[in-house]
């Protein structure tokens, strides 16, 4: 079934903006718009736990962050790292994360998944604050953006911000095109089915840990990449990037942005992302600021804002909606 | 007679101190309609757990075609050709009926493990879904979300995804429960174009509908098997009149 032609275009239009805008906007927005569209892909990752398989993890930081300590390990003092190298590298480090972690996360339902998950990060977190090797507390810089060539020819300057944004922008696109094309295919269909009622899709023929450990290692791996590009782009990592802290703000994204579209987490991380922005400075008392934020959404827009734009849309059936492409 | 399709031998299921099947033995021959009837709390649902994998047996065994099936997992007991009806109604309420019953045929493929094509290109999946609706008579409903039904169209529907699975042996759970007189005529012409070439396992409280399709009748009490056989032998024996048939309650 096809997306809803309204939304569709809205997303295009969104897509047109992010396009234009390196080059009408404040150099200082073109910085931070790169941060929000990598939390957008962090975030969709998440959807596809939370909003499709019905998982709310409370560790997915865990593979934002192992993949930027990958990057961080594995580029060179003299720089020049292939990206075809270590972007492979990372998100495959971070899929044998997922899986492990998934392994035996996947068991557990309800409040164990979200403890389980937990345990797992904090479980990274403290490994990376106690090895001096990986930098401990300080964490590690990343001592150059990787090389976008091909056979000695550069493609692409990912120093260059403009060119950064634009690489980013690519990214973000292209994970919500895979995101939506899993979920329309079979196997989205299978972990909708999940979500909505695991007992009776293990009984109409799915063995569905199975299907929830893959979901799992696709969603970490998606994290990854934008661990990837948040350590290249900031060219540094920290424990922090894999704290529970992390983990509960892109869950707060998936949330207030409205789980089960994949475009309202990527909202979710815009709105959340740039308030922080604003009040940051304005205030000392962000978090409190952010807190009733939080409980105003939760209490007037029970389906995020997503569900906000949906409504003012056209009244959508109860099931996580096939995301419009 | 012939060999059976499905057979338990001295099937257990114990909760606590409570036996809800008490070592059950029991065959069911191929392509005939065996009903299992019994007062509430007597276990027949609970041996309908046992017989899908929905629950693993404290004792005893299960044998599938010759296979044995004891404490295999609902997903391998599906994918064998055992399908059930739930008592309960145990829909995916925010989906509509077409996707209900999308899921149930879909898991006839080989796998499901695919990630690139639309599913709804997948054209043998697209039909058996279809007669799945057809047949549970809910065709006209296909796109309408199933919480928004009646009950009695989602008992139907309970059965349509039972029936997209396309399995060989059907494990019935009451499915006349909830439906009116109407609806409930249709299920019961159904069952027995089902019969002609399915074996059919089923519960009903409703002693017309019984008689109307069984072949084969067992009688359950306490989680024990107090009598089977042909219909007309059940209905005149004095032990099952005075356990059930005759309590003028009828169950239900
Ligand atoms: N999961 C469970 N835990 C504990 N006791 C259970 C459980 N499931 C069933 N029982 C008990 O086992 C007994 C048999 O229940 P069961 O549901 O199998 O009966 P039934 O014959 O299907 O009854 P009905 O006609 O009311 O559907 C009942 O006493 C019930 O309370
Ligand atoms: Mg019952």
């Amino acid at each position: 079934m096809t997306g809803p032609w309204p939304l569709r275009l809205t997303l295009l239009a969104a897509v047109g903006g992010l396009a234009v805008f390196p080059w009408v906007g404040d150099p200082f927005y073109v910085e931070l718009v790169i941060h929000l569209m990598i939390l957008g892909i962090f975030a969709m990752s998440l959807d596809l736990l939370m909003g499709y398989t019905g998982l709310v993890s409370f560790g997915h930081a865990a593979f934002f962050g192992i993949s930027g300590y990958l990057l961080a390990l594995m580029t060179p003092e003299s720089g020049g790292l292939s990206i075809w190298l270590a972007l492979p590298v990372c998100l495959a480090g971070t899929a044998v994360a997922a899986l492990v972690v998934g392994w035996f996360s996947v068991r557990t339902s309800g409040i164990y998944f979200i403890m389980i998950t937990l345990a797992f990060a904090q479980m990274a977190f403290f490994f990376f604050v106690e090895h001096q090797d990986f930098g401990g507390t300080d964490g590690l810089f990343v001592a150059d953006k990787p090389f976008v060539g091909f056979g000695g020819w550069q493609l692409l300057d990912l120093r260059d911000e403009h060119s950064f944004y634009f690489f980013t922008l690519g990214l973000l696109v292209v994970t919500y095109l895979l995101l939506a094309m899993i979920l329309r295919a079979p196997f989205g269909q299978v972990i909708r089915g999940i979500r909505a009622n695991e007992a009776r899709t293990r009984a109409l023929g799915y063995p569905t840990q199975r299907y929830k450990l893959i979901s799992f290692v696709i969603a970490g791996t998606f994290a990854g990449l934008a661990g990837f590009l948040e350590a290249a782009h900031t060219e540094y990592v920290s424990p922090s990037h894999l704290g529970w802290h992390e983990s509960g703000l892109v869950l707060m994204y998936v949330i207030l942005g409205g789980m089960g579209t994949l475009y309202g987490p990527v909202l979710g991380a815009f709105v959340m992302g740039l308030l922080h922005d604003q009040f940051q400075d304005l205030t000392e008392h962000f978090n409190l600021v952010m807190g009733f934020f939080v409980i105003a959404v939760v209490l007037f827009l029970p389906d995020g804002v997503a569900g906000l734009v949906a409504r003012l849309g056209r009244a959508r059936g109860g099931g996580p909606a096939d995301p419009p492409r | 007679m012939s060999e059976p399709i499905l057979n338990t031998l001295d099937l257990s299921r114990h909760f606590g101190a409570l036996r809800a099947v008490d070592a059950v033995t029991l065959e069911f021959a191929p392509g005939r309609v065996h009903a299992i009837i019994g007062p509430n709390g007597a276990g027949k649902t609970t041996l309908i757990n046992l017989l899908s994998g929905d629950l693993k047996p404290s004792s005893g065994s299960i044998r599938f075609k010759g296979q044995d099936i004891t404490g295999a997992p609902p997903y391998v007991v599906s994918r064998l050709g055992v399908g059930r009806s739930y008592q309960k109604t145990n829909i995916f309420p925010a989906f509509t009926c077409f996707e209900n019953c999308w899921l149930g045929a879909q898991s006839r493929e080989r796998t499901s493990m695919r990630f690139l094509r639309p599913a709804r290109r997948y054209r043998s999946v697209r039909e058996r879904t279809e007669r799945a609706l057809a047949l549970c008579g809910l065709t006209e409903r296909a796109h309408v979300v199933s919480s928004a039904i009646s009950h009695g169209e989602q008992r139907q529907l309970e059965i349509g995804m039972m029936l997209a699975t396309e399995p060989e042996l059907l494990l019935l759970d009451e499915p006349l429960a909830g439906m009116g007189a109407e609806e409930a005529a249709r299920v019961i012409g159904l069952l027995r174009e089902l019969a002609a070439d399915h074996t059919l396992i089923l519960i009903e409280h409703d002693m017309d509908a019984v008689f109307a399709v069984a072949d084969r009748l067992t009688v359950m009490v306490n989680g024990r098997v107090l009598e089977t056989g042909d219909p007309q032998d059940i209905r005149a024996s004095p032990a099952v009149q005075e356990a059930y048939l005759g309590s003028g309650e009828g169950g239900g």
